[in-house]
């Protein structure tokens, strides 16, 4: 006797009870489920909701393996910098990896531990069946936290963003604000000092701090933001060999992620374009302002404001945001003209927020989850806009 | 119950859960989300507040037979803002680093809809001995909101219970904090007291179906 037929047979038993709901989800997760729909017909897709779940983290699997390397890569070239001379040498080795294994994996561990663990216990209380929401955010949690988090702060975060931000408004495809962000968002306010500095960003920073082998990784954004000059080249900074959140450094990697969501109709286009459109243009429009002299060197948003517009779109976490954040179904706009407004502002302030954020350079979460605030309202204007253009066009016809 | 009759002891026990002024009537929301994030001022904010709207529930309910209705509002302000008054004199005579702390927001019970709420809607028809006990029923279930708030936010927050440690020394890492708990600043924003009232009005619904609206 199989698997299958050992977790069928479980579930047929629970069926009825109030566990119902927890062995259903393990069986569907792993296999089809044995029921079929009867009568009537139905449009055919294989695309269903874990299908499409699976798809997004297929497309961030490059991104985590990438960021484990990448741990390990900037603990030991924060404490020898030679090893950055000769980057592609260094990136790739077991040690790099041996790091990112120890200390990336549990990050994911929890986050999907503890996050399911909320989701079964909602399903029981409510007798529904669990939702695969969690597992595309259990993916990118993991992904946009600072290697250096303690994981008991990730579970604080993640019961807090599960429930606060998901739960309450009714489970899976009811949610108003990404609770990946949600769950960001929660860490960012509630222990700032691990979520910004110079520290986080580098294994065993902080524990080294104030000894005589301290080591320190500040981000691109943090030091722009102190007017500091940037050790990274431009290829660095678009392959990913950065600090940073774990999961946003390689802008290449993203990419290639986003070409996979488009090509498999996951992700919409629409977003993820016009989001680095609405970076571009207001990174555009700070770089005028320098350029006519209206912000001097001596402003503290010199350094930021002075950062090519280009160079915004490939540091920081504006690539990741646009591709896997913006794009959420769930809170994105749905109507084609409203994805074009909602990427766009998310993009513009992200860059807005970036530079005139006296406390932390980077905005794209911030921007994010104001937008999936707003997102239903650009929608109901371009309703709006659709119906009284066809009334319009509907009188000129009658009359 | 020898003191009171069956239905006056309702209207002391009814504010403080099924018909709670913050959590069922949602009112009094920003004075909530303003001063509890330490446990001290949450308290003397429902102090104050059990003071102004159990005297002036008494005052306006004596006057109610002379108020003509047109310029009721102006004369039930007239009695917040003296009762105010003395709150925030007092306050400063004998607590002043607390009236420091509260700053504007013992001037601003004034504008708290709980109160306004209680005359207009129970003094004006009751009587004195009535009037008083809604009066301190209402302030009760106010500051009992407040209490709960507090104490989550500043346990939370800043490791404290009315401003003693209780949870170790953060700074030096004793007690909790040695095996790396840190504070939760987010405690300290006013939007977690607006999420945290949110979770009791979530409690309390789920525990009495009654109690949700459509």
């Amino acid at each position: 006797m199989g698997l299958k037929q050992n977790l069928h047979n479980l579930k047929e038993k629970y069926k009825g009870t109030k566990m119902a709901p927890a062995f259903n989800a393990i069986h569907t997760f792993l296999y089809l489920p044995n029921e079929v729909t009867h009568g009537g017909t139905h449009i055919k897709a294989a695309d269903d909701l874990k299908r499409t779940m699976n798809t997004v983290i297929t497309a961030l699997i490059p991104i985590l393996i990438f960021g484990m390397f990448n741990a390990g890569y900037q603990h030991y070239a924060a404490i020898d910098p030679s090893l950055r001379t000769n980057v592609l040498a260094n990136f790739f080795t077991f040690d790099n990896l041996w790091i990112g294994i120890i200390k990336v994996l549990p990050l994911v561990i929890v986050s999907y531990g503890v996050g399911l663990i909320v989701e079964f216990i909602f399903a029981v209380i409510k007798g529904h069946e669990v939702e695969e929401g969690y597992l595309v955010t259990g993916m990118l949690v993991p992904l946009i936290v600072p290697v250096d988090t303690p994981l008991w702060m990730l579970s604080v975060a993640v019961v807090f963003g599960v429930v606060i931000g998901k739960e309450v408004f009714g489970g899976t495809g009811m949610n108003i604000l990404n609770p990946a962000l949600t769950i960001r968002a929660f860490l960012f306010f509630a222990y700032p000092t691990w979520m910004s500095g110079d520290k986080v960003w580098v294994y065993d920073a902080v524990e080294r701090a104030g000894t005589a082998d301290a080591i320190s990784g500040e981000t691109i954004l943090g030091s722009y933001a102190q007017g500091q000059e940037v050790i990274y080249s431009n290829w660095d900074k678009f392959m990913g060999f950065i600090p940073g959140s774990v999961g946003e450094t390689s802008t290449l990697l993203i990419l290639l992620g986003a070409a996979f969501l488009i090509f498999t109709k996951i992700g919409s286009w629409r977003i993820i374009v016009s989001t680095f459109m609405g970076a571009a243009v207001m990174g555009l429009i700070f770089n005028q302002v320098v350029a006519a002299d209206i912000i001097t060197e001596s402003s503290k948003f010199y350094g930021l404001m002075n950062t090519p517009f280009w160079e915004h779109l490939m540091i920081g976490g504006l690539a990741f945001g646009a591709v896997y954040m913006a794009t959420d179904p769930v809170t994105a706009s749905q109507t084609n003209k409203g994805k074009w407004i909602y990427g766009f502002l998310i993009g513009f302030l992200s860059i807005m927020i970036r530079v005139f954020n006296p406390a932390y350079p980077e905005g794209v979460f911030l921007a994010i989850l104001l937008m999936n605030v707003f997102a239903p309202t650009i929608d109901h204007y371009v309703v709006q806009g659709n119906v009284k253009r066809r009334m319009k066009r509907l009188k000129a016809k009658t009359a | 119950m020898g003191l009171l009759s069956k239905k006056d002891a309702k209207l002391i026990t009814d504010p403080l859960a099924d018909n709670n002024p913050i959590t069922i009537q949602v009112l009094g929301i920003c004075s909530a989300l303003a001063i509890t994030a330490e446990l001290k001022a949450s308290l003397v904010m429902g102090i104050a507040v059990l003071f102004v709207l159990g005297v002036g529930n008494v005052v306006i309910s004596l006057m109610r037979n002379i108020i003509p209705s047109k310029i009721r509002i102006i004369v039930q302000l007239i009695v917040v803002a003296s009762l105010v008054i003395i709150v925030d004199q007092v306050l400063k005579a004998f607590a002043y680093e607390l009236s420091k702390t509260l700053s504007v927001f013992i001037g601003l019970i004034i504008t708290n809809c709980i109160i306004m709420g209680r005359f207009e809607a129970f003094a004006l028809g009751n009587g004195p001995w009535k009037s008083f006990l809604d009066g301190i029923g209402n302030a009760l279930g106010y500051a009992v909101i407040l209490l709960i708030v507090g104490f989550f936010r500043e346990l939370l927050g800043s490791g404290t219970l009315f401003g003693i440690p209780v949870l170790g020394d953060p700074i030096e890492k004793t007690g909790l904090y040695a095996t790396g708990y840190e504070n939760n600043g987010f405690m300290l924003m006013p939007p977690m007291a607006l999420i945290i009232v949110g979770l009791i009005i979530w409690v309390q619904r789920s525990r009495n179906k009654a109690l949700i609206e459509d």
